[in-house]
């Protein structure tokens, strides 16, 4: 290929010259060229090198369906691999590279591998694991697990960059009546026909400019055409996104947008995102997607110098560019003439050879018109010297004469492009009188227009436009028929003789060629979609845009099928690529989730908190000293607590107001325990039940006055618990007058706990008689006031096994609060305690939590039997008697000591009978921690029939995974204070 | 996108929604027999057509909604509040 920038003529700005680099070397081109356009006027003509055979590439279209010119673009953490060319627009400082070669795409060492091709045809993945040919070589050894690694260098795209992407990606929504999906002349009229009738419209192109196939045409009333469509479009309102790509079709109406918003011109501005995916909920949605130009299979198809005529004709009128001095355009159909006679008329010597013997059209004089031939093979290596055609008769294709050229241009038909209405459901079907898949009617408001329902003729394309936009509003339409050539197309796919060696590529980016799609058949795959898998076809970043309907054909003929029963794959999105990047959006680094803080976040902070996360929330771990570790930090904390006095932020509680008239009888039908006749001013502890007789959640409800309750659930579980409470009030019991509010984020609580907890509020209160054991007993709640007037509710809660209080007060008053509480445990030499002693405290005294309530666990199992009520019935009562739940042996809540004492064993362990382990075991620990109290390690856990059965049995906690098989102890879950005399003092 | 006209907020995205379960279900009452409770619990069909669901507009109303939806298609056939009192408030304001 010799292609050259012409003088004059296409749509680049002369007066605009852009530099850019390509593997590192300083280039030129203009304003409004593509990254291949400006290759190719520098006389860059290997641009990638192929996936598996390392074999040279160049330039093979003007658009989506690029395979070729595959590149890298940008550097460092903005590397982008395996970008298409001819889709990145050419602006100053653009960074461009080969990929896939070694030293680059000019000279690749790697194309030895294209000596050794025979080992990796269709399928060679899967044999050569077996070992390594020709005797196996290997075979059970592993060693594939060696060479795989190696294959998988040699084999392959670009290198994506292992930094972090520094850009940002935003996503957005939109709403329209119609979106429209291309903006050619049938996108272009089919969103003015909508929105002259008064809808709301929405039109989307990928390309930077508007027009389709206007743009690639260079006479003057084409121009003017496009020039008063875009400006009626304009003028009629139409919202209008160019370089945004629809990637895919959804349910209801909902289509997945890509916009590109600043790859055009380099690296965002730190405020900009690079791309932002739009989430568009259209009421109807037209299909302008136009057609792509297919190749046809033969010997070295894939040499740089071979492009579709579409591409030619592009790089010409639109590029300014001519692409061949001596041109040969092979076709079977009449698209390729306007080509022929625009690329004679600018300068290039050009044959045209049509596969029709005798019903092609005419040419100018001066132009070379062979018919009755195709290409059959083409010479040269890295650029090309010549193509030999073949003739066809009726015992097949006969080798012709060999033609010089430096510029090949085929044309094998035109795929309309049916993907976004394949991703609806809406199967293609084969249209035999043009060659081609054409979409059929969706049983959704999803309709085509133009060149995507195979109408070939501009004038054609815009009444089939506004046919659609009618069939859109509800209208009678008269859509054209496809089609639109003078002379029928002839089809043809693959030209080759019987014996032929050379490679005739069909899935270009994939290496895949024709005689691996025969070689699947003859290995037993006859089935398109096992086809599709054991060569794969179509599955590179182009989707088989290009090649598809080739290997459909080939398979059709080994089948001895036609093509339509032989059927399509179905398209899925993306239509092209889509940078995860943008999929995941701003949702990255620190806000991948949701942070929720509560009242007191800060001033746990302050305070010198390590955080870790429970669900969405922050909460205090530990409270680390100078020099302490978790370890040495928690023991302290758990030890202080038991000691004197300890403070820890509880506000993360699901809190939900449960207010009305039946209150009352709602909680007694919800919970296991009666809730009934619980007192005004006082609280219990309760739990519910699934409705499948499992532990849901627990939590204490305090009843605050008459027909008003304030629930409270586990952090974790406080959104579930709220969502099934509305569900049974809206779905199973409407008669009931109780009203839910969460309230969760209304209140600050903090957990005030250990000897000195009494003196300790005391002293934050105006009248500390409001706590006194008299007046606020175990489980009593009260109104409280504290200095400073804060309103209070203190509940005598423990959940540490101490004498304990919650305080709760509204939310912004809670660092008042701390502030108060705070002087008030340094005078009683107390501290500050996280999560983690929180933790030891209740192991120590068997109090259960998400590690043990874990959906598989009954009442009887966390040994909780006894709260259930025998005189009313509540949720799950009747499924927990399932014979299976009632099962004597069931494994039951334990506690654990290490058998020698100074050993640490490992929650997640299992508990073995010495020497048993085969098998799920008898059970498993749930939670250990170092206890203060106790002097050694402890945990929780389950284990068959319960702590009794096993009292004086010899039992393992193994852990295999961390090599720790530790001899331990059953004993009672309440292993500290099991009379809980502590906590009723 | 399943888009899901809530009757109170208007058509919605189903990402605004929970799914909740099978609305066809009458649960039996609280002291029913086990084989009751067993058959609302885990018996369900597995239909190819329309179904009657339950799903709630937890990011909006918060209104349990009765669903019925088409398996094959997600066509939406109707939406009604699943509070009998509040779908007979609706009804009649119509």
């Amino acid at each position: 290929m010799s292609a050259c920038r012409l003088a004059t003529g296409g749509r680049i700005d002369r007066s605009k010259p852009v530099r850019f680099t390509w593997d590192g070397q300083e280039l030129q081109g203009f304003q409004g060229d593509t990254l291949a356009s400006a290759l190719m006027a520098n006389g860059q003509s290997v641009l990638g090198r192929s996936f598996k055979y390392h074999r040279p590439r160049g330039v093979m279209s003007a658009g989506v369906e690029e395979s070729g010119a595959i590149v890298t673009l940008g550097s460092g953490n903005r590397a982008e691999p395996n970008a298409k060319a001819t889709l990145q627009e050419l602006y100053p400082g653009l960074e461009a590279y080969g990929q896939n070669a070694w030293p680059n795409v000019r000279y690749d060492l790697g194309a030895v591998s294209g000596l050794f091709s025979r080992f990796f045809a269709a399928g060679f993945y899967y044999k050569t694991f077996m070992g390594l040919p020709p005797f196996e070589w290997g075979s059970g050894t592993g060693i594939w697990m060696k060479y795989e690694k190696l294959i998988r260098k040699a084999a392959g795209m670009g290198t994506a960059s292992r930094a972090a992407d520094p850009d940002a990606y935003d996503h957005a929504h939109a709403f329209c009546d119609i979106l429209v999906i291309g903006a050619g002349p049938a996108g272009l009229m089919a969103a003015l026909t909508a929105a002259k009738a008064g809808k709301d419209v929405l039109l989307v192109e990928q390309d930077f400019e508007l027009g389709g196939d206007l743009l690639n045409c260079t006479d003057d009333t084409s121009e003017a055409r496009r020039q008063s469509l875009i400006q009626s479009a304009q003028k009629a309102g139409i919202r209008i996104m160019d370089r945004t790509t629809a990637f895919g079709l959804y349910d209801h109406g909902t289509a997945g947008l890509l916009e590109k918003v600043n790859d055009h011109q380099g690296p965002p501005a730190p405020y900009q995102p690079r791309q932002r995916i739009w989430t568009v909920r259209a009421q109807a949605t037209i299909l302008a997607t136009g057609a792509i130009e297919r190749s046809i299979a033969f010997g070295g198809n894939d040499r740089p110098g071979v492009m579709s005529v579409n591409a030619g004709r592009a790089y010409l009128n639109r590029y300014g560019i001519l692409p061949g001095q001596r041109i040969v355009i092979a076709t079977n159909n009449d698209s390729a003439y306007p080509a022929a006679r625009d690329l004679s008329k600018a300068g290039a010597e050009v044959t045209l050879v049509d596969a029709r013997a005798t019903s092609a059209p005419s040419l100018p004089d001066g132009l070379r018109h062979d018919k009755g031939y195709a290409p059959l093979r083409t010479f040269g290596w890295k650029n090309l010297s010549g193509v030999q055609l073949a003739e066809h008769s009726e015992t097949g294709w006969h080798a012709a004469r060999t033609l010089d050229c430096d510029l090949l241009l085929v044309s094998g038909g035109w795929s309309p492009v049916v993907n976004l209405s394949s991703n609806r459901g809406a199967a293609p079907g084969w249209n035999s009188e043009n060659a081609c898949f054409l979409p059929t009617p969706a049983t959704e408001l999803l309709f085509s227009a133009g060149a995507a329902c195979g109408i070939w003729q501009n004038a054609a394309c815009e009444a089939s436009g506004v046919a659609a936009a009618q069939s859109a509003l509800g209208e009678p339409a008269h859509p054209p028929k496809p089609g639109g050539w003078e002379n029928p197309i002839q089809p043809v796919y693959e030209v080759r003789l019987p014996a032929q060696k050379s490679k005739s590529f069909v899935d270009f980016q994939h290496d895949v060629t024709s005689s691996d799609l025969r070689l699947a058949h003859q290995e037993g795959f006859v089935s398109v979609e096992h086809m599709k898998r054991y060569t794969t076809l179509g599955m590179a970043t182009d989707q088989g845009k290009m090649g598809n309907v080739i290997g459909l054909a080939l398979m059709a003929e080994a089948l001895g099928k036609t093509i339509p029963d032989v059927g399509t794959t179905r398209f899925r999105p993306p239509y092209t690529p889509v940078a995860i990047g943008a999929f995941a959006g701003r949702q990255v680094g620190a806000h991948f989730k949701a942070l929720r803080r509560t009242p007191l976040h800060n001033w746990n902070l302050k305070r010198g908190a390590i955080m870790t996360d429970a669900g969405l929330w922050h909460r205090p771990w530990y409270f680390p000293k100078a020099g302490e570790t978790i370890e040495t930090a928690y023991i302290r904390e758990a030890g202080r607590v038991r000691e004197t006095l300890g403070v820890c932020d509880v506000s993360s509680l699901g809190k939900i107001a449960v207010q009305g008239p039946d209150s009352g009888e709602f909680l007694n039908r919800v919970y296991v325990n009666g809730f009934g006749k619980l007192p005004v001013g006082k609280a219990r502890y309760g739990l519910m039940l699934r409705d499948d007789g499992m532990v849901m959640d627990d939590g204490t409800t305090w009843r605050l006055g008459k027909d008003e309750y304030l629930m409270t659930t586990t952090t974790t579980n406080a959104g579930k618990v709220m969502v099934w409470l509305e569900e049974l009030l809206q779905t199973r019991w409407p008669n009931l007058r109780v009203h839910l509010t969460s309230v969760s984020d209304q209140w600050a609580a903090v957990s005030v706990a250990g000897p000195k907890a009494r003196q300790a509020i005391a002293d934050c209160l105006i009248d500390a008689a409001v706590i006194s054991a008299e007046h606020l007993p175990f489980m009593g709640v009260t109104k409280a006031v504290l200095k400073g007037d804060i309103s209070a509710w203190i509940a005598r809660i423990s959940f540490s096994g101490e004498l304990a209080f919650e305080v709760f007060v509204e939310a912004g008053y809670g660092e008042a609060m701390m502030d108060l509480i705070d002087v008030a445990v340094k005078a009683a030499d107390g501290c500050l305690y996280g999560l983690e002693a929180l933790g030891t405290l209740r192991i120590e005294k068997g109090h259960v939590t998400g590690a043990e309530l874990d959906g598989r666990v009954t009442l009887n199992d966390a040994g909780l039997g006894k709260m259930a009520s025998s005189k009313k019935a509540f949720i799950g009562d009747a499924l927990r008697k399932r014979p299976e739940l009632t099962r004597e042996n069931r494994p039951q809540l334990v506690g654990i000591f290490p058998k020698n004492r100074s050993q640490n064993f490992n929650a997640g362990a299992l508990l073995i009978i010495p020497g048993d382990e085969a098998g799920f075991g008898e059970g498993w620990v749930t939670a250990v921690t170092h206890s203060p109290a106790l002097g050694h390690w402890i945990g929780l856990g389950y284990i068959s029939g319960g702590h009794r059965l096993w009292a004086d049995k010899p039992v393992m906690a193994t852990d295999p995974l961390r090599k720790n098989d530790i001899a331990v102890e059953i004993v009672s879950p309440h292993m500290f204070d099991p009379t809980g005399e502590r906590m009723h003092d | 996108m399943i888009r899901i006209p809530c009757p109170f907020c208007g058509i919605r995205d189903h990402s605004e929604f929970s799914y909740g379960g099978d609305g066809s279900i009458a649960y039996p009452a609280l002291d029913a027999p086990m084989k009751d409770w067993h058959d609302a619990v885990f018996l369900r069909d597995n239909l190819c057509g329309v179904q009657t669901e339950t799903w709630q507009h937890l990011q909006g109303c918060r209104m349990w909604l009765r669903v019925e939806r088409d398996t094959m298609t997600h066509e939406i056939h109707s939406v009604t509040p699943a509070h009998p009192g509040m779908a007979a408030v609706l009804e009649g304001d119509q």
